[in-house]
C-alpha cells in the first residue's frame, strides 16, 4: 500500500474547479512534484494534504490512515512556505524548537533537537538571530528545519524557491534534496519551475486546469510527454501539424515535406490531421538525419551552453527551433540563409489531434 | 530645494509649532498667576482627590483596554484570516462610539440595567461594570483600527498555517504568533484608550463614579488656577505614554517586517 494516497479528490470553490478527480500513490520517502501553470490547482491539492482546504470529494490517507477530516494540527505534516513564514517575535532556535514545544518536550530534547537541525541546514550559529537578520536563503533553511523538527510523516513544500534568487536557488533546491534523501521523508513539491521539478524528483504530476495531465518519471515526462500540453510545458518543444500519410509506416507530411516517426500512426488514420512535436535539441543543422526539412533561417540567440536557430520553413508558415551547444569553432548561420535541418524518426512525438494552441502560445500561458 | 520652498517650509512648521504650544503656554502662564509661584500645582498634588481619582481612572483604563484587546484582537484576527467579507460591516460598527454621543450610550446603560434580570446600575460594583462596557465601545474605533493596522502588516494566513502544521491551536496561535507581532499596535490602542479613558467625563458623571474627568470638571467650577495646572499634568502625563510607546515600538518595528525576502 502506497505511503500517501489521494483518492478521487475533487475541489470546488462555488462553480469553478479547482481540483478534478485528482489520484496518486506515492511510496514511503518518495519525492513527487507537482507541476504546473498559475491556477492549475497544484497548491490547492498541496493544501488539502495540509488540511488547510478540506476536498469537496476524496480522501487523503497517511500510512493506510484516512486522515481527510483531521484539523491541520492533527495531520503531523510539515509544510515550507513560498513567504519562509518564521515567527518574526522569535529566534531562530525559537522558530525551530516551536513545534517541539507545541509537542511539550522537555527543554534539553528540545535543545538537542535544534541544534541538530541547525547544524544539518548549515546554521549552527545562527540560533540566537532573529529572521530579519538572516537572507532570504537562510530564512528557508530555517523553515525547512522547523518543518522538519517535528518529524512529519509527510513534508509539503509550497514553491519554497521562487523568492530566491536563481544561484541561490539552485544551491538550495540541492541541499532539499540532499536533506530528503537521507531523511528519507516522504515530500510533495509544489512548483511552477520545470527544471525544479526535473531536477528535484522522483515523479512529477503535471497539470492543467484541475486535471493531472501525466504522472511519470522525469525522463518519461520530458521525453515521452502523454499530451502536447505536458510537451509544450516541460522544456521546450516544436509543436506543429502534419497530415498522416502512411500511418503504418509511420509516414506523416509537415508543411508540405514527407517525415518519417519511428513508431506506427495509431491514433488518426491516414489523411487526418495529427499533432507532432519534436525538442530542439534533437534537430540538427544538415543532412545527418533521416528525416530533412528545408527553410530560411529567422534569427540565432546565445543563450549560454545553447545557441537556438529559428527557422522559416519552405512554405513560411512554420518556424522550427533547432538547439545546437555553444562552441568556440562553430559556424552559425546568418539569418535569411537557407539552410536543412535533419532529425532522427525518434524524435517525432506524435501526440494527438491538432493543438488549439501553439506552443508558444501553451508556453505563454504557463 | 531653492530658498523660496525652504522658507515655506519653514513657515509651516513655525505656524504649527505655535498653534501647538501657544495655548500650552497660556495655561501654564495662567496657572502661574497663582501665589506663591507653583502653588495651583501644589493645591492639587496635595489633595487626596487627585490621585484617587486619578488611581481610579487608570485602573478603569487597564480593565477597558485589557477587555477591548480580549474582544478585538480575536475578532479582527478571525475577520482577516476567515471573514474578510465582513470586514467593512465590522468597521462600521467599531466607527459606531463616533456617531453615537456618550450621553446617549450612557443613558441607554441606565434605562437598561438601572432594573430587570441585571440591575448593575444599582451597585458600586455594577456601576463600574458598566463603566468599563462604555469605555470598551468608545475605544473600538482606536483599538480596532490600530489592531487592524498591525494584522495588515505581518503575513497572516501564512503564519496562522505554519503554526498549524507545527500542531499549535488557536489559542497558542493568537497568544504566542500572532499578539507578540501586533505588539506596536496593541500600544498605539492602549495608550489612546488609556487617553480617552483618564479624560472622559460625560460617562463616569452619569454613573456617579469618582473618576479623573468629573474631579477636573469639579476643579474647574470652584477654583481659577488649579484646572490649569491640572490640564498640564494630565498633558505631561500623556507625553510620557507616548514617549513609552516610541521606546517599546523601536525594536519591534525592525522585527514585524521581515516576513518577505531580503
Amino acid at each position: 500500500m502506497a505511503f500517501l494516497e489521494l483518492s478521487g479528490i475533487q475541489k470546488r470553490f462555488g462553480e469553478t474547479s479547482a481540483v478534478i478527480d485528482f489520484n496518486l500513490a506515492a511510496e514511503r520517502g518518495e519525492f513527487v512534484s507537482f507541476l504546473g501553470p498559475s491556477g492549475c490547482g497544484k497548491t490547492t491539492t498541496l493544501r488539502m494534504i495540509a488540511g488547510f482546504e478540506q476536498p469537496t470529494a476524496g480522501t487523503v490517507a497517511v500510512d493506510g490512515k484516512d486522515i481527510t477530516r483531521r484539523a491541520p494540527n492533527q495531520r503531523n505534516v510539515g509544510m515550507v512556505f513560498q513567504s519562509y513564514a518564521l515567527f518574526p517575535n522569535m529566534t531562530v532556535a525559537g522558530n525551530v524548537g516551536f513545534g517541539l514545544r507545541v509537542r511539550k518536550q522537555p527543554k534539553d530534547r528540545v535543545a538537542k533537537r535544534v541544534t541538530e537541525l541547525l547544524e544539518l541546514i548549515h546554521l549552527p550559529d545562527k540560533a540566537d538571530r532573529y529572521p530579519y537578520q538572516l537572507s532570504g536563503g537562510q530564512q528557508q533553511r530555517v523553515a525547512l528545519a522547523r518543518a522538519l523538527a517535528i518529524e512529519p510523516q509527510v513534508l509539503l513544500l509550497d514553491e519554497p524557491l521562487s523568492a530566491l534568487d536563481a544561484k541561490i536557488r539552485v544551491i538550495l533546491r540541492n541541499e532539499i534534496r540532499a536533506i530528503q534523501r537521507s531523511l528519507g521523508i516522504t515530500t510533495v513539491y509544489v512548483t511552477h519551475d520545470q527544471e525544479e521539478a526535473l531536477s528535484l524528483s522522483d515523479r512529477i504530476v503535471v497539470m492543467s486546469e484541475g486535471r493531472i495531465e501525466q504522472i511519470g518519471s522525469p525522463f518519461e515526462v520530458y521525453n515521452f510527454p502523454a499530451t502536447s500540453f505536458v510537451a509544450s510545458f516541460v522544456g521546450t518543444l516544436n509543436v506543429m501539424t502534419a497530415r498522416v500519410a502512411g500511418a503504418a509506416e509511420g509516414r506523416l507530411v509537415m508543411d508540405g515535406q514527407p517525415i518519417r516517426a519511428a513508431r506506427p500512426v495509431t491514433i488518426a488514420p491516414d489523411g487526418a490531421n495529427v499533432t507532432i512535436a519534436f525538442r530542439p535539441e534533437m534537430l540538427s543543422m544538415g543532412e545527418a538525419g533521416a528525416n530533412r526539412l528545408r527553410g530560411t533561417v529567422q534569427d540565432v540567440t546565445f543563450l549560454g551552453s545553447i545557441v537556438r536557430i529559428r527557422v522559416h520553413l519552405a512554405s513560411g508558415a512554420t518556424v522550427v527551433s533547432v538547439d545546437t551547444f555553444n562552441d568556440p569553432n562553430l559556424t552559425v548561420p546568418e539569418a535569411g540563409a537557407e539552410v536543412t535541418i535533419s532529425f532522427p524518426p525518434e524524435a517525432v512525438l506524435v501526440l494527438e489531434a491538432p493543438p488549439a494552441a501553439t506552443a508558444e502560445d501553451l508556453i505563454a500561458e504557463a | 530645494m531653492n530658498r523660496l520652498s525652504r522658507l515655506a517650509w519653514w513657515l509651516v512648521f513655525i505656524v504649527g509649532f505655535l498653534y501647538f504650544f501657544l495655548p500650552l503656554l497660556g495655561t501654564f502662564a495662567f496657572s502661574m498667576r497663582s501665589q506663591p509661584l507653583f502653588s495651583a500645582y501644589a493645591v492639587v498634588t496635595d489633595d487626596p482627590q487627585f490621585a484617587e481619582t486619578l488611581i481610579y481612572s487608570f485602573i478603569v483604563g487597564v480593565l477597558t483596554i485589557i477587555v477591548s484587546i480580549a474582544l478585538i484582537v480575536p475578532t479582527a484576527y478571525w475577520v482577516r484570516l476567515r471573514l474578510p467579507r465582513l470586514r467593512p460591516y465590522i468597521e462600521f460598527i467599531t466607527l459606531l462610539p463616533f456617531v453615537i454621543p456618550p450621553i446617549i450610550l450612557v443613558f441607554g446603560l441606565l434605562r437598561t440595567y438601572s432594573g430587570g434580570p441585571l440591575p448593575l446600575a444599582g451597585s458600586d460594583f455594577g456601576s463600574n461594570v458598566l463603566l468599563v462596557a462604555a469605555y470598551t465601545v468608545l475605544s473600538f474605533p482606536y483599538m480596532y483600527r490600530a489592531v487592524d493596522t498591525g494584522l495588515r502588516a505581518i503575513d497572516v494566513q501564512s503564519l496562522t498555517e505554519a503554526s498549524q502544521s507545527l500542531g499549535a491551536g488557536w489559542l497558542r496561535i493568537l497568544v504566542q504568533v500572532i499578539i507578540p507581532n501586533l505588539r506596536v499596535s496593541l500600544l498605539s490602542g492602549a495608550f489612546l484608550t488609556l487617553a480617552i479613558v483618564v479624560g472622559e467625563f460625560t460617562i463616569a458623571t452619569f454613573l456617579a463614579r469618582p473618576a479623573f474627568g468629573p474631579y477636573i470638571s469639579l476643579l474647574g467650577g470652584n477654583k481659577a488656577y488649579e484646572p490649569a495646572a491640572v490640564s498640564l499634568i494630565s498633558f505631561g502625563l500623556t507625553w510620557i505614554a507616548m514617549g513609552l510607546i516610541s521606546l517599546f515600538g523601536r525594536g519591534a518595528r525592525t522585527r514585524v517586517q521581515v516576513v518577505g525576502a531580503r
